[in-house]
């Protein structure tokens, strides 16, 4: 089994290209990936951890964050589409004003 | 290096290379289908951490539901799938040099950490692990109540997303 700072780094490594992702990208959507690589990223993270303790909490922590995850993007999704009925547009530098 | 390990770095380097896809591609469609890919890496890794219920709830949750919602959202978006126009915000070289700075504030402390090269002790008894993770979502001393709470959360979003996302144009004029 490889050791535990292999997990580690792959997380940290796609924490950052999620929000490098995050915070350089125009595209709503792009962001909304981003936002699931970094999601994915500490799950990982949590997991690995957790197999290393043998304790259960790191489990139980990652299945509410799927759940959080699957409602954050339940959410986030129907609000870009509204704005898209809207503006035409999800481009997030557009995006500017919060008036309906 | 065991076979193992060597399969974790090719794992691995799949995973980091189809994140890295999602973030720079300019074809919103082709991120969506990279995303997919990375979240399958992270569902091998989870397999390979001996916890199958998370690689098959990853595989369950995120390609079957999360990837194909996105993908819904990618084509109710746009008409044309080629992004036209420039992809970075203005001034992006402030967050690329924050980033930078906090992979290396990430890699610095966790490098001071002792425990990073010890192998992970086999698990007593991998079959019970999984009904021990259940029993202790319905326990009332353990985690029933944010188990309640997260499907009430669930049920809550659901509605919400369909009251943001329906066309009522009809219904008001």
């Amino acid at each position: 089994m490889a050791p535990l700072y292999y997990y580690v780094g792959l997380s940290v490594i796609m924490f950052v290209i999620g929000i490098l992702g995050m915070l350089l990208r125009r595209n709503a959507i792009v962001i909304f990936m981003s936002l699931e690589l970094m999601f994915n990223a500490a799950n990982l993270a949590f997991i690995a951890f957790s197999r290393h303790y043998q304790s259960l909490n790191g489990q139980m922590f990652v299945f509410f964050v799927m759940a959080v995850a699957a409602a954050e993007v339940a959410v986030g999704l129907a609000l870009m589409v509204a704005i898209f009925r809207t503006r035409r547009s999800i481009d997030v530098d557009q995006i500017s004003s919060m008036k309906g | 290096m065991t076979i193992q390990q060597v399969f974790f770095l090719a794992v691995a380097a799949i995973t980091l290379f189809a994140a890295v896809m999602v973030v720079s591609t300019r074809r919103i469609m082709h991120a969506a289908l990279w995303l997919i890919l990375a979240l399958f890496g992270v569902a091998v890794s989870f397999a390979l951490l001996e916890t199958g219920f998370f690689a098959v709830v990853q595989v369950v949750v995120y390609i079957g539901a999360i990837a194909i919602l996105i993908i819904f959202a990618v084509m109710l978006t746009r008409q044309v799938f080629l992004d036209v126009g420039p992809q970075l915000n203005r001034g992006w070289w402030i967050p690329a040099v924050l980033v930078a700075g906090l992979y290396a504030a990430l890699v610095g402390v966790l490098s001071t950490w002792s425990g990073f090269q010890t192998q992970a002790a086999a698990l007593p008894e991998a079959a019970s692990d999984l009904s021990q993770f259940g029993l202790a979502l319905v326990d009332v001393n353990a985690y029933a109540v944010p188990f309640e709470v997260a499907s009430v959360l669930l049920l809550g979003a659901l509605v919400g997303a369909i009251f943001v996302a329906s066309d009522r144009k009809g219904v008001e004029r």
